[in-house]
C-alpha cells in the first residue's frame, strides 16, 4: 500500500492505495466522485477522462499513486456555487448530450482544449476530440457547443 | 379522431432538455454509479474457442481465493433455471429455437460464451480468481460466414439440430417471376452487411437484491425493464409480481439493452442463493463478444424495370446471421425490414425470403434500424446500378417510381399513412447544390486529379412505432405493441406523467413533458416525467422501434384527454353549467358566452383531492390512465445525400458532406429531432466507411476492442446539414418516429457516393465499410 494525497475538486484527500489502483476507480470508489464514467478498457473511448492540474488526462489509463500530489478536477468539480460552467452551459445550450454517458470525460476534455488555446475552428475542435467517443449525438452539436464555448465559429 | 381542445405553445420549440441538469454535473445514476451494503460482485468465465466441449470445470483455486464469496459453473446451477432465456419471436412454425441457458454446460457455442461464474467481494478480487478456474476443453470445428455455415458438412452449432437452418421465411405478392421473364432490364446484385458492435458507451451492468421471500429488485442498463420483468418470472421462477426492475440513467442502447441477457439471470439467482446483493458491470471487451451484434446478412436483390424506367418487380433473398443462439427478438429482425424491400417506390411484384442461419458467433439482435437499414441498403445500391444499366439519371429514376398517393396500400400488403417523397427530395437538392458539387467533380476528373469526389443519394421510408398487436400477432411476435401512460394531477397543480416507454438518451422527460403540458395547458416546467421503474411504471413495452412517441406519445394524448374530460365534469358540477357549455384552453374552463365564469384545471385537481364538492359517485383524484395500441406502423421517410472525397491513391476516404431531409410528421422538439438525425446518420456513415465486427472463418472475433473496431471520432466526421418536410401521420398528435431514420438512411447515400467517386474509372461496387484498402483494391481491379 503506498500513502498519497490527491486533491480532489479543491480538498486534499490522503489515501493509502494499491499501487494496482487505477485513477478512475479510486475517483469513483474512494472519493465517490461517480461522476467519472468508465467506457472502454484499451484508453480508447474517454470517457473517464479528468483534468490533472487542469490539462486533460484519461484516468483509466493513470495509476492513483500517479496522481499523488495533484489537483484533479471531475466533472462534479467544475461547476460554482451551483452555476454551470461555460462549457457545461454551452453543452446544454446546443443540446450536446443525450444518453450523458461520454458528457462528464467529453466536458473536461473541451475545457481543456480550450484553455489550451487549441479550439480555434471546427476543424481543430473535431481533431481536439478525436480520443472521446460519442455514440448518441453525432458529435455535431458537441462541435457547436465546444465552438460557442470557445467564441469560435 | 378527436381534436385537440388546447392550442400548444411547447410542441413544436425547441426546449432545453430537463435531464441535462444531473448528468451534465455528473450526476447520472447509470447502475454502476449505485451501491447497495454487502453487495458482492460476479466475473464470468467465458470461453475462449467458438466451439469446443467443455470437459470440466475446476472450481477449487477459484474459491480459495483472497475475498471469493462462491463459485459456480453451468452445471452447479442448471437446477436453478426454470426456462431458457427467452427468444420471443418464433418466426415461422417450424423454426429451430435451441435452449440458452445463462452458463453452458456441456458445450460452449461462440467465443464469450459463459461456462463459470465466480463472486467475491470487489470487481478486482472476482476478476483475479476468475483468471484462476481451470476449463478443461476440447475445441470442436467452428464456422463463422453464413453462406459456409449453409454447405454440406459444415460444422453444426446445435448438433442436435442436425442442421444450421434456423428458420425460412417467405412473404409473396404478385408474380414475381412472370415479371422478370417479361421485363426490358433484370438488375441482380449481391451484397455483403457486415457484423456491426453496437457499442452504447455505457457498457452493460446489473445488480440484483432479493429478499427472504424472493422480492426481487433488478437495476439493469436496459431498454426494456417490463419485458426484463416478464422475462425474469420465466427463467427464474420468481414470481413477476415480486419482481421490480428499474432502469436508471442507461448509458445509450441502440437495441443492444433490448434483450434478456444471461448476467440479469445470473445477478439474480445468485443474489438469491447467496443472499446479498449480486453486481456485475461489463468491460468493453466483455461487450464484444457478451452483447448482441447487429446485420451480418448476405443478400441477392434483383429488380426487374421496363426500358423507361418502370420498376416492375423486386426479389429479395438474403441469409441473415442468428449467431450461436437466438436472443429475445434474433429471428425477427430480419421481418422488420420484410415490407421495406420495394422503398418508397410502387412495385407491384413482391418477393422477400430470409434464411435464418446459426453460426459460432456471438447472437445478433436488434441494432438501430433493425432490419430496416438491411432493406434500404440493398434497394438504394440497386436503385443506382439500375440507373447506369439503363442510362438514367439515377434521381429521374426514384422520382419515376415514387408511390405518389396516400394512403397508399403496398403489394406487401401494409399501408403507408402519409408522405410525400418529391418534396424531401426537392428540399435535399435545394440545399446541396447538385450542379456546383457535379461541376467540381467534372473538374477534377477532367485534371486527373488523385482527390476524386463523388456524391450519392438514398431515398427512404420506414416502418417504426413498434406496433399494431395484431400484426405482432398475425408474424408469430410474442407479446403486443400497445403502450400506457398515466397522467396524474398532484393537488397542488404539478402533473406527474407516468410512461411505459423506458428513455435511454431520447430525452422523453422534456419531450412528453411538452406535449402535456400542451394538453392540459400548464408549464412545461411543471409536468414531471416518470419512467424505467416498474413500480412506478406498471404498465408498458419499453423503448425500441422509434415507438416512444409515436405509441407512448399517443397514450399520453389519450390520457391527457380523459384528465381534461374528469375535470370537465368537476367545472360543470361547480359552476352549475352543463358539460358542454364549458370551453377548454390554456388550462382553463370557461362557460361559452360568459368568460369571466371559469375554473382552471389545476383548481380543478384541488376540487378533486379535497372531494368536498364533486358530483355524485364520483371517485376523488385527478388521475387517469390509457392504453393506446397503434392502428398502423409509423412511416417517416426523406432524402439523403452524401458527398464524398476518395484518394485514387491511397483509397482513404473521406466524407465531406453530408445532408439529411427527413419527414418526421409534426416536431415535437426540433432540436432533439435533429440530434436524433445527427446520431442516427453517423451510426449509418461508421457502418459504410469504418466499423466491421470480423470474424475468422472459425469464430474468432479478430476486433476485439475500440483500438480494432473504428467508432468513428468527431476528427472523422463533418458536420451535417439537415432539413424537414412535414406530412402529418394518421394519430392525434400527428407525429412519426425518428430514432432510427437516419441510420436506415446513411449507409447507401455514403457507398453510392464512393461509387459515384470511383465511376469514370469503371468501379460499380464496393464492400462496406469502404477501408483505404477495399477502395484502394477497387481501383486496382478495374485499372489492371
Amino acid at each position: 500500500m503506498r500513502q498519497v494525497a490527491i486533491i480532489a475538486n479543491g480538498v486534499r484527500r490522503e489515501l493509502e492505495l494499491e499501487p494496482r489502483e487505477l485513477l478512475v476507480y479510486v475517483l469513483r470508489e474512494r472519493l465517490g466522485l461517480t461522476g467519472t464514467n468508465v467506457g472502454c478498457d484499451t484508453s480508447s473511448c474517454g470517457a473517464c477522462t479528468v483534468l490533472m492540474n487542469g490539462e486533460a488526462v484519461k484516468s483509466c489509463t493513470m495509476l492513483g499513486v500517479q496522481a499523488d500530489g495533484m489537483e484533479i478536477t471531475t466533472i462534479e468539480g467544475l461547476a460554482t456555487n451551483g452555476e454551470l460552467h461555460p462549457v457545461q452551459q454551452a453543452f446544454h445550450d446546443h443540446h450536446a448530450l443525450q444518453c450523458g454517458y461520454c458528457t462528464p470525460g467529453m466536458v473536461l476534455a473541451a475545457v481543456s482544449l480550450i484553455s489550451s488555446g487549441e479550439a480555434t475552428d471546427e476543424a481543430a475542435i473535431r481533431d481536439g476530440l478525436e480520443g472521446n467517443l460519442c455514440r448518441c449525438t453525432g458529435y455535431h452539436n458537441i462541435v457547436q457547443a465546444v465552438a460557442a464555448a470557445a467564441g469560435v465559429s | 379522431m378527436a381534436a385537440t381542445e388546447t392550442t400548444g405553445s411547447f410542441v413544436g420549440t425547441s426546449v432545453k432538455r430537463k435531464e441535462d441538469a444531473s448528468l451534465l454535473r455528473g450526476r447520472g445514476t447509470y447502475v454502476e454509479n449505485l451501491n447497495l451494503p454487502g453487495t458482492v460482485f460476479m466475473a464470468i468465465v467465458r470461453s475462449p474457442y467458438p466451439a469446443a466441449r467443455i470437459k470440466s470445470v475446476n472450481l477449487v483455486a477459484a474459491r480459495a481465493a483472497e475475498g471469493v464469496v462462491a463459485a459456480f459453473s453451468g452445471a452447479d446451477l442448471a437446477e436453478d433455471w426454470k426456462g431458457s432465456l427467452p427468444c420471443a419471436w418464433a418466426v415461422t412454425e417450424d423454426i429451430k429455437m435451441p435452449p440458452h441457458y445463462p452458463l453452458a454446460v456441456d458445450e460452449a457455442r461462440f467465443q464469450g460464451d459463459g461456462v463459470a461464474v465466480v463472486i467475491a467481494e470487489n470487481r478486482t478480487l472476482a476478476k483475479d480468481a476468475a483468471e484462476l478456474v481451470e476449463v478443461e476443453y476440447e475445441q470442436l470445428p467452428s464456422i463463422a460466414g453464413v453462406e459456409k455455415a449453409l454447405e454440406e458438412g459444415a460444422p453444426l452449432v446445435h448438433a442436435d439440430l442436425g442442421t444450421n437452418e434456423c428458420y425460412v421465411w417467405k412473404l409473396d405478392s404478385g408474380d414475381v417471376q412472370a415479371a422478370i421473364d417479361a421485363a426490358d432490364v433484370v438488375v441482380k446484385r449481391r451484397y455483403f452487411q457486415p457484423r456491426l458492435i453496437p457499442n452504447a458507451i455505457e457498457p452493460r451492468g446489473v445488480l440484483a437484491q432479493v429478499g427472504p421471500t424472493d422480492e426481487l429488485t433488478l437495476w439493469s442498463a436496459t431498454q426494456i425493464p417490463h419485458v426484463l420483468r416478464f422475462a425474469l418470472q420465466l427463467v427464474l421462477g420468481i414470481l413477476e409480481s415480486k419482481i421490480r426492475v428499474i432502469a436508471p440513467d442507461v448509458g445509450g442502447g441502440f437495441g443492444s439493452k433490448l434483450d434478456v441477457y444471461a448476467e440479469e439471470a445470473l445477478a439474480a439467482a445468485l443474489a438469491k442463493r447467496l443472499g446479498v446483493p449480486v453486481k456485475w458491470t461489463e468491460e468493453r471487451s466483455e461487450n464484444y463478444q457478451a452483447t448482441t451484434h447487429g446485420r451480418d446478412v448476405v443478400h441477392e436483390l434483383t429488380f426487374a424495370a421496363t426500358r423507361d424506367g418502370t420498376i416492375t418487380a423486386v426479389r429479395s433473398e438474403a441469409k441473415c446471421a442468428m449467431g450461436a443462439y437466438l436472443q429475445l427478438v434474433t429471428p425477427g429482425v430480419p421481418l422488420l425490414g420484410a415490407w421495406l424491400y420495394a422503398g418508397p417506390y410502387e412495385i407491384p411484384n413482391y418477393s422477400v425470403t430470409f434464411t435464418g442461419v446459426f453460426t459460432h458467433t456471438t447472437p445478433t439482435d436488434a441494432y438501430r434500424g433493425a432490419g430496416r437499414p438491411e432493406a434500404t441498403y440493398v434497394i438504394e445500391r440497386t436503385m443506382d446500378a439500375l440507373a447506369r444499366e439503363l442510362g438514367m439519371d439515377s434521381l429521374e429514376l426514384r422520382r419515376r417510381n415514387f408511390i405518389k398517393e396516400f394512403p397508399h396500400t403496398m403489394a406487401s400488403g401494409l399501408t403507408i399513412d402519409s408522405g410525400d417523397y418529391d418534396a424531401s427530395l426537392d428540399r435535399l437538392l435545394e440545399i446541396l447544390d447538385l450542379d456546383g458539387t457535379r461541376a467540381d467533380q467534372a473538374e477534377r476528373r477532367a485534371r486527373g486529379d488523385a482527390k476524386q469526389i463523388g456524391v450519392g443519394f438514398s431515398t427512404y421510408n420506414e416502418m417504426c412505432g413498434l406496433a399494431p398487436s395484431r400484426i405482432l400477432g398475425a408474424i408469430r411476435y410474442a407479446a403486443g405493441g400497445w403502450d400506457s401512460a398515466t397522467i396524474r394531477f398532484q393537488p397542488l397543480g404539478s402533473v406527474q406523467v407516468v410512461t411505459g416507454t423506458s428513455p435511454h438518451g431520447q430525452s422523453h422527460e422534456t419531450t412528453f413533458a411538452q406535449v402535456v403540458a400542451d394538453q392540459l395547458g400548464v408549464d412545461v416546467d411543471e409536468v414531471e416525467v416518470l419512467h424505467g421503474d416498474t413500480a412506478v411504471s406498471q404498465l408498458g413495452m419499453d423503448t425500441y422501434g422509434s415507438r416512444s412517441l409515436a405509441v407512448g406519445g399517443i397514450a399520453l394524448y389519450h390520457a391527457s384527454q380523459k384528465v381534461i374530460s374528469k375535470a370537465r365534469k368537476i367545472v360543470a358540477h361547480q359552476l352549475e353549467v352543463s358539460e358542454d357549455d364549458l370551453e377548454f384552453a390554456d388550462g382553463t374552463f370557461s362557460v361559452k358566452g360568459s368568460p369571466d365564469r371559469s375554473m382552471t384545471i389545476k383548481e380543478s385537481a384541488f376540487a378533486a383531492f379535497s372531494a368536498h364538492n364533486l358530483p355524485d359517485g364520483m371517485e376523488p383524484g385527478l388521475e387517469e390512465t390509457a392504453t393506446y395500441d397503434p392502428a398502423n406502423f409509423s412511416w417517416p421517410g426523406g432524402a439523403h445525400a452524401a458527398v464524398v472525397e476518395v484518394d485514387t491513391e491511397t483509397g482513404d476516404t473521406r466524407l465531406i458532406r453530408y445532408v439529411a431531409v427527413d419527414d418526421v410528421g409534426n416536431p415535437v422538439n426540433p432540436q432533439i429531432i435533429d440530434g436524433q438525425v445527427h446520431g442516427g446518420v453517423t451510426q449509418g456513415i461508421a457502418a459504410a466507411l469504418y466499423e466491421e465486427g470480423a470474424y475468422d472463418e472459425e469464430g474468432n472475433l479478430l476486433t476485439t476492442t475500440m483500438a480494432t473496431y473504428l467508432v468513428p471520432s468527431a476528427a472523422e466526421l463533418p458536420s451535417y446539414e439537415t432539413d424537414r418536410t412535414e406530412t402529418a401521420a394518421d394519430n392525434p398528435l400527428g407525429v412519426k418516429g425518428v430514432g432510427e431514420t437516419g441510420t436506415i438512411a446513411a449507409a447507401p447515400a455514403v457507398i453510392n457516393a464512393v461509387v459515384d467517386a470511383l465511376a469514370h474509372l469503371g468501379v460499380t461496387d464496393i464492400q462496406m465499410p469502404a477501408t483505404p484498402e477495399r477502395v484502394w483494391r477497387a481501383i486496382q481491379e478495374v485499372s489492371s
